[in-house]
């Protein structure tokens, strides 16, 4: 198990943490170019990809997009699709958010889900924006604890749902 | 025992014993002797005496009911002697056993439509009803017998019943106290509305009836499944609603009752209250809310500062703008207080703070009820602006980051939009205009900071500002002009310039001398700049993208369009270095301006006229010139800048009308026919023009412009007279099947099609079609013009299909033989793709081409059986070719129709999924992917080989294949779970190659195919 951390829900009736957030505009889809067309060249995964892939997660919290709530920044992806890496910071609304894990883990379930096997994901959270970064950084990085976390059906249900789009 | 009392009711069968099933039809008989006149409704009374007075309830019961059903059949026969004998009789049975009530209902239902009903009457049958029945505990249906009694007299004795004064309403209120059946419900709703709307004396009893309705607010009801009666929750919400809202008698209930409900944790409760509240807002003044407005208030504001729910939070909104126009409209007498001005005092209290917040947290949600407010009136406008107007201003200056900005000046464009509601008034010492310095050097002031979004928002702020007339004066204008002109001109990013040339199109009805002078003027200097650099000509391109936007008044217009056609002229004498491109960029803009300007018949006269001969005359010369002058006149004459014209051509004629379309084309047509040139401008024609007579090279190219000819004569209304026609259509058949030319013949063949199209039925139409018979059979036999034989054959088949004309059926089986032609066959199947799809052209509804509704329908229903069988006769190397014209068919079919012949077709899909042809690959994975969500019950059965050949084709070298393939595996985990969770890991596995796809648009589709393919069957789908 993950741990405690891992385990509030937001279906249980709480009162929110952040009542009302500060709510970002979406970036518009990206705009398909001539050479995206073109059957020949070949397109490098690069960082709007990747941000396309994380920014329409839902927040567990609110009926909200990581995006919209500016959990997640284009500026704060990196790839290289030459060396096979991928890095994604995250910032929790505020700072003592309990879902913090929880949001990591759904960015990087997708990413393993989205992205070819060749690739390292690497997801945590922006420097000094959470008091306690390096425990959530450190059950992120950890394959197996991720792994378990998965088989939990509960915490499975609620990243599926984060998942899943726009109702 | 005698079963029905041996009603002996008709003269003409004496003495007959009826049986218990054979009551209805003696009613029948009897009330069909009643209505021929063999005897009286007294006979029939006297007739039953036995029953009606035999001492078992049942017995009378039965002959009661009897005696109902002769009553229902004929009460409009009865005298009014008879009416008031049986009125008193059925009065007299309420007293009598219960189980006989029901029938006495039924028989007073029927009197309570009789006209010959005596005076009092029907005070007397609801007295004695409010009296002797205790409703509640009748059956459904007899309640709503009751209901119809009062209903039937409210509608034809109000007078009456008003005399009985409150004792009716009271009575009411016990009749339908603790009704529960939604049908009665409804009725009972609509009774309490007439009582109150058609102004019954509720006397003391307002809050009685308020309570006897209001106690089913919020209507809590779920339809049975399979309901036969079809009352849905909504109609019985909007039946209570009516009642609520229809009095402001109820208010000092219903108001404490509303915020009771607001408050509550029931989204829906929410809701209704709100809309509730919204509607009683029609009819409230200030009287009824002035002692709720601050619970009000307080409630509205929780909505949106703590919105659960975009539809709750847009409701609140709503209702705050309804209590505010409810404010704003109610008239004081001396010595009241403005309550509108303290509730409006009371939200710029509560919300002004949050506006100078530095974290601007809570901007956008006060901002909303503040617009909400502001939204009831001119004069809330007024009252919220004066103060938020400075505030924003304020902010503006204060806070510094373009995010900031851009938040502060969305908040303003929202208000400067909400001006628009209430037109045009003096602007008279308003807060706009006492504001209005500032707020144009903040918006200005946004244009020059380097953010594209926050001059987006600066661009719409500035359009509503020029919109408000008297607002702006004469140097604000001409500033705004050049900033709009600057963006025009010079901004890099389109998406700016796009809006800048979209305000302009907005303001330039409104200022046509600023626009004139600043923007026109400068546009024409850069159409006219030497082409130097590459960026010249997308500069170019922006000054002809911004002459047609702004060309949205008159005066204007007159001014631009002689600029685009001196530019073409320059292009066409070879003056000027353009390329094909710059000619198509023209006639673009010009197209855009013909869409504008049609609305206004006499600015798309004056379009056409100059335009048109203009075009016509510029090609005409350069055709002429061809083999005499440069190269550069060529560029008039490629096929692109051709069809780049022929749509210019074809929006300056669609919309004429009949009488100056037929005065235009008497001058065009001879032009074609027999080179008469006082058409076109000018009379600098170096040689003659004969597009259809045969001869040498310069000839050839004349030839090419008889798409233009198509263009004009192909839009025109179906009533305008052709000139020559006949000779005209020979002219281009011969053309079309003899030119060496695709562009030429294919634009003969089209034009042919759209004339014949719009031909009227007879023998000169068949005549006509007998020759292109011969001329087709002939060219698509040998010779070297099969394929324009084919293209003609195609296009007339298009224009008679789309009239159901009987011929077509003759030439579908050409088609379909054609199929199996190893040469022409591939070039068949795609044609089908023309015949299925909307013209955009000669044959489209803009055109005005002859179409029925279901054509599609008919062809496919037609041609598919055949299709299918040739598909299995066909020889192996051309099968392609009739899966190929099958997939179009079903591409072009509404959904509807295709799921329902999905069962027979399914299999061959499949197999042309297999075939190696991408253009069949593509088409029919299009065709499937909707049906797959449409019809998952068919499609559940293949779904192993559907996996399996979608898997496949997600391998395919064509990008547009992959990314079909891909799509439709997204629509497979849409059906049931169980059917498709054995290929889960499958799915999975085969879809993380996609995934690293080198196209990005394959890798997107892969991304949501596999992530939906995860979330079968895992909790929180």
């Amino acid at each position: 198990m993950v741990g405690p951390a891992l385990a509030p829900s937001p279906a249980g009736g709480v009162a929110l943490e952040n009542a009302n957030p500060l709510i970002y505009r979406r970036q518009g889809e990206r705009p398909v170019t001539a050479r995206e067309e073109d059957d020949e060249l070949p397109d490098a995964i690069d960082d709007r990809e990747i941000f396309d892939l994380i920014r329409s997660i839902n927040d567990p919290e609110h009926p909200l997009t990581l995006e919209e709530l500016n959990v997640v920044e284009q500026v704060r992806v990196k790839v290289n699709d030459a060396e096979s890496t991928v890095s994604v910071e995250f910032t929790p609304t505020i700072p003592h958010c309990s879902m913090a894990t929880l949001i990591g883990l759904s960015i990087k379930v997708k990413l393993i889900r989205s992205l070819p096997e060749r690739f390292k994901v690497d997801v945590h959270i922006t420097p000094g924006t959470h008091a306690s970064e390096h425990a959530v950084n450190k059950q992120l990085a950890d394959k197996e604890r991720v792994a378990a976390a998965l088989e939990n059906a509960h915490l499975l249900e609620v990243v599926n749902q984060c998942l899943s789009g726009r109702p | 025992m005698m079963a029905a009392g041996g009603a002996d009711v008709d003269a003409g069968a004496p003495g007959s014993q009826l049986q218990p099933w054979e009551r209805e039809s003696a009613a029948r008989e009897a009330a069909e002797g009643v209505k021929a006149g063999t005897c009286t409704i007294l006979d029939v009374v006297e007739t039953l005496g036995s029953p009606l007075e035999n001492a078992d309830p049942q017995m009378r019961a039965r002959g009661l009911q009897m005696l109902s059903e002769v009553l229902l059949q004929c009460y409009s026969l009865l005298q009014e002697k008879e009416v008031t004998h049986l009125v008193l009789f059925f009065e007299n049975r309420l007293k009598d056993h219960h189980a006989v009530i029901p029938s006495v209902l039924q028989g007073l239902k029927a009197l309570s439509m009789c006209a010959a009903l005596a005076p009092g009457l029907a005070v007397s049958v609801l007295k004695a009803i409010f009296q002797e029945v205790h409703v509640q505990s009748l059956l459904q249906l007899d309640r709503h017998t009751v209901y119809s009694i009062i209903t039937n007299f409210m509608s034809s004795r109000e007078a009456e019943l008003k005399s009985l004064g409150a004792d009716f309403t009271f009575g009411f209120i016990q009749v339908m106290d603790g009704e529960k059946d939604p049908r009665n419900l409804l009725v009972a709703f609509q009774i309490v509305r007439d009582i109150i709307v058609k102004g019954y004396a509720l006397g003391p009893f307002v809050e009685e009836l308020f309570e006897v309705t209001s106690c089913y607010f919020p209507i809590d009801f779920i339809p049975p499944p399979n309901d036969p009666h079809g009352i849905q929750r909504e109609d019985l919400i909007a039946s209570l609603r009516a009642v609520l809202t229809s009095t402001p008698a109820f208010a000092e209930f219903l108001l404490p009752l509303l915020i009771e409900k607001m408050d509550s944790d029931v989204q829906s409760a929410k809701m209704d209250s709100l809309q509730t509240m919204n509607a009683a807002c029609m009819i409230y003044g200030q009287k009824e809310l002035k002692d709720f407005l601050s619970s009000l208030w307080s409630s509205l504001r929780r909505e949106v500062f703590q919105t659960a729910s975009e539809r709750i939070e847009s409701e609140g909104l709503s209702t705050l703008r309804a209590l505010s126009t409810c404010l704003s409209r109610s008239v004081l007498s001396s010595d009241d207080e403005d309550l509108l001005d303290s509730f409006l005092r009371g939200i710029l209290q509560d919300c002004r703070h949050h506006l100078c917040e530095p974290d601007m947290k809570l901007v956008w949600p006060s901002a909303k009820l503040l617009q909400a407010a502001a939204g009831g009136s001119l004069r809330a406008y007024y009252q919220i602006t004066k103060s938020v107007f400075p505030l924003l201003v304020e902010q503006y200056n204060k806070h510094l980051q373009s995010s900031q900005h851009r938040t502060i000046l969305e908040v303003l464009l929202g208000f400067l939009e909400l001006r628009q509601k209430w037109g045009h008034e003096e602007e008279d010492k308003s807060p706009l205009l006492c504001s209005k310095d500032a707020l144009c050097s903040m918006v200005f002031s946004a244009l020059v900071e380097p953010n594209v979004q926050l001059q987006l928002v600066g661009i719409r702020a500035l359009t509503f500002l020029g919109l408000l007339q008297g607002l702006l004066d004469l140097p604000d204008m001409d500033r705004l002009v050049n900033s709009l002109a600057q963006f025009i001109l010079h901004e890099e990013d389109s998406q700016t310039s796009l809006a800048a040339m979209e305000a302009a199109g907005t303001l330039t009805p409104f200022y046509p001398e600023a626009f004139s002078r600043c923007l026109v003027q400068k546009l024409s200097e850069g159409l006219q700049s030497e082409l130097r650099e590459d960026s010249t000509q997308f500069q170019q391109d922006r000054c002809l993208q911004a002459l047609a936007a702004v060309s949205t008044h008159p005066s204007i217009m007159k001014e631009t369009v002689p600029v685009l056609l001196q530019h073409l002229q320059k292009v066409q004498k070879g003056s000027t270095q353009a390329g094909v491109q710059s000619v198509v960029s023209v006639c673009q803009s010009l197209k855009q301006m013909a869409l504008q300007c049609h609305q206004n018949a006499q600015n798309y006269w004056y379009f056409h006229q100059a335009v048109v001969p203009c075009l016509m005359g510029l090609a005409v010369q350069a055709a002429m010139q061809e083999n005499t002058h440069t190269m550069l006149s060529k560029v008039l004459l490629t096929e692109e800048a051709l069809s780049a014209m022929v749509l210019v051509i074809s929006a300056a004629c669609m919309y004429l009308s009949p009488e100056l379309a037929a005065q235009s084309v008497s001058k065009a047509v001879p032009l074609f026919l027999d080179g008469e040139l006082s058409f076109l401008p000018g009379n600098s024609f170096p040689s003659t023009f004969q597009p259809f007579q045969d001869g040498q090279r310069p000839v050839q190219t004349q030839k090419k412009l008889v798409a233009l000819l198509m263009a004009f004569v192909c839009s025109l209304p179906r009533n305008v007279p052709i000139p020559q026609q006949d000779r005209l259509l020979r002219d281009l058949l011969a053309l079309s099947c003899s030119s060496d030319c695709l562009f030429t013949a294919t634009a003969a063949a089209k034009c042919f099609a759209g004339l014949v199209n719009k031909h009227p039925a007879g023998p000169q139409l068949d005549e006509l079609l007998g020759a292109a018979m011969d001329k087709l059979e002939q060219g698509l036999n040998e010779g070297p013009h099969r394929i324009q034989a084919l293209t003609l054959l195609l296009w007339v088949s298009k224009a008679l299909l789309l009239r159901y004309h009987p011929l077509t059926t003759h030439l579908t089986d050409k088609l379909l033989m054609l199929l199996g032609d190893t040469v022409l066959g591939p070039a068949v199947g795609d044609g089908f793709a023309l015949l299925m799809a909307d013209s955009p052209d000669v044959l489209g509804k803009s055109c005005h081409a002859d179409m029925r509704l279901m054509f599609r329908q008919r062809f496919f229903t037609e041609c598919v059986p055949q299709l299918v069988q040739g598909f299995h006769t066909a020889a192996p190397g051309v099968k392609a070719n009739y899966l190929k014209g099958l997939s179009h068919i079903l591409n072009h079919l509404p959904k509807p129709v295709l799921v329902t012949e999905l069962p027979t077709l399914l299999p061959l899909l499949l197999e042309a999924l297999s075939c190696s042809d991408h253009v069949v690959q593509l088409s029919t994975l299009h065709c499937l992917q909707p049906l797959l969500l449409d019809a998952p019950l068919v499609v559940s059965l293949h779904v192993d080989t559907l996996v399996g050949k979608f898997l496949t084709l997600t391998d395919s070298p064509a990008m547009a294949i992959r990314i079909a393939a891909l799509q439709c595996l997204h629509a497979l985990a849409s059906l049931p779970t169980p059917v498709v969770i054995p290929y889960k890991p499958r799915v999975i596995r085969a879809l993380a190659k996609p995934l690293d796809d080198k196209k990005r648009l394959v890798r997107k589709e892969a991304v949501t195919a596999r992530g939906e393919w995860f979330l079968l069957g895992t909790p929180g789908r």
